[in-house]
């Protein structure tokens, strides 16, 4: 999965569950108002499928969740490589 | 989707638990009832067979069998007795939260003693004023040198009476709630909650904490983000592992119903025979295999690490928990006044099954949550 599907797929996961959620890949989610523990829970189990590994737990960091960029910044770190700026 | 492998179960699942609830617990398990607690005997052979290893990874000496497995164990001892289910439930919570969440001195430090339940713990959420709505949590967590001070009191802690490790959520003054590992000593008090209406063997218990001194490693999990995660997954395996004992009170009723419907006879035939009997055995069949299957689905997804399983779980618990309640109401109703008397393990069943529409999440609180979720999914 190229960083840019990735990307796509985050957004289609966060807006399947918060439909009339509005925000940039950069735009802190957690501070929107709509987060809960359970999306937490799902969140976490979303990126770890995708990576297929466990995150360690010094990276469940609510800056490393806290938006798409982040997100995919944690992914390419745990994957060893860089994520793509655009 | 991949299928986790009980490579290292050591014989621990469906069979050896059904043998185990079939020797040592039906029998026994209204006198426990009536006792209000389970002989210590009884939990080492628990113990023994594995139970309070089931989620405690194989590095620190437990089984680490797969959720399906887990499923299929808490089905079985839910069959037999609901308190040792419930008992097994919440050690499991715990161990699963550290296991997942802990840091590697805290998973040396307690999951070796709680694998062969040498120590038993508790999950420990809910206040006198405070039940699903953790926005309500009054213990508190005050900083004190690099460690905490906690006070408060947690209510309906099941296992408490027995746990020498508590989990422990209290706030704090800029962090909102934490979880804390919180060890039985100065300051901890268990008191029991007799006489309640269901899971009367459960080590039911008030906890009080009075300036109960704890070092930085008491906290789990690793930063602000965490407590929600360790709140919410410990909540989804409590949610699963109460669901799975909610078929095995189905399967207790459906075996109960059958076995007196074709002994007893009314108006000269045989229970069995009458329409309306048959109307009820059906009934718990369908529901069984139902809540079943809606557990598997929910082992499955978490096996396969999808997080559809969270969903999954909720509509399991949902289902089981209500199909438990009407499936022990007909099973009383098909007994008549023997079903109402302690001379049967129905009246058990019935009251145990009131119980699980109410813990872990109520019947309400999934409504709205399952709603919630359809309202998502369906598109505009």
């Amino acid at each position: 999965m190229t960083t840019g599907d990735l990307r796509s797929d985050l957004r289609a996961f966060i807006l399947d569950r918060f439909p009339q959620a509005d925000f940039r890949d950069d735009e802190n989610i957690f501070e929107l108002g709509f987060i809960n523990s359970l999306f937490s829970v799902e969140l976490v189990m979303f990126v770890e499928a995708t990576l297929g590994v466990e995150v360690p737990n010094d990276d469940l960091t609510l800056e490393n969740f806290e938006s798409i960029t982040s997100i995919l910044a944690l992914v390419a770190r745990l994957r060893g490589v860089e994520p793509a700026m655009r | 989707m991949t299928t986790a492998i009980d490579c290292h179960a050591g014989g621990l699942d469906r069979t050896a638990a059904r043998r185990f609830v079939d020797d040592h617990v039906i029998g026994a398990a209204d006198a426990w009832d009536r006792d209000q607690q389970i002989p210590r005997a009884v939990l080492e052979q628990a113990a023994e067979l594995g139970v309070f290893a089931a989620a405690v990874p194989v590095e620190h000496g437990g089984r680490s069998v797969s959720m399906r497995t887990l499923g299929d164990v808490h089905e079985e001892l839910g069959r037999g007795c609901s308190s040792l289910r419930s008992l097994a439930t919440v050690h499991t919570m715990v161990v699963w939260a550290l296991g997942r969440w802990g840091s590697e001195d805290q998973r040396r430090r307690w999951l070796p003693a709680l694998a062969p339940g040498e120590t038993l713990a508790a999950f420990c959420l809910s206040e006198p004023e405070a039940g699903s709505d953790t926005t309500a949590i009054e213990a508190t967590a005050e900083p004190r040198g690099e460690g905490w001070t906690i006070n408060g009191t947690k209510t309906w802690i099941t296992g408490g009476l027995l746990a020498d490790l508590f989990l422990v959520f209290a706030r704090t003054p800029t962090d909102g709630v934490l979880p804390f590992l919180v060890e039985r000593g100065p300051g901890v008090l268990t008191a029991p909650l007799p006489d309640m209406l269901g899971t009367r063997a459960s080590a039911l218990a008030r906890l009080t904490l009075t300036d109960v001194e704890v070092g930085p490693d008491a906290l789990l999990g690793p930063s602000r983000f965490a407590p929600g995660l360790v709140m919410s997954s410990a909540l989804d395996i409590g949610r699963y592992s109460v669901a799975c004992g909610c078929v095995g009170i189905l399967q207790a009723c459906l075996e109960a119903s059958v076995r007196y419907s074709r002994t007893r006879k009314v108006g000269g035939s045989l229970l069995s025979e009458h329409q309306l009997t048959q109307q009820k055995i059906a009934n718990m069949v369908t529901a069984t295999t139902a809540g079943r299957a809606l557990c598997e689905r929910a082992g499955v997804l978490k096996d396969a690490r999808d997080e559809a399983t969270v969903m999954a779980t909720w509509v399991a618990k949902y289902y089981s928990s209500r199909a438990a309640a009407q499936a022990a109401a007909d099973a009383v109703q098909l007994h008549g006044a023997v079903g109402c008397s302690p001379a049967h393990p129905v009246a058990r069943y019935y009251r145990d099954a009131k119980v699980m529409e109410i813990i872990e999440g109520s019947t309400e609180l999934q409504q709205i949550t399952i709603a919630v979720s359809a309202a998502r999914e369906v598109p505009a």
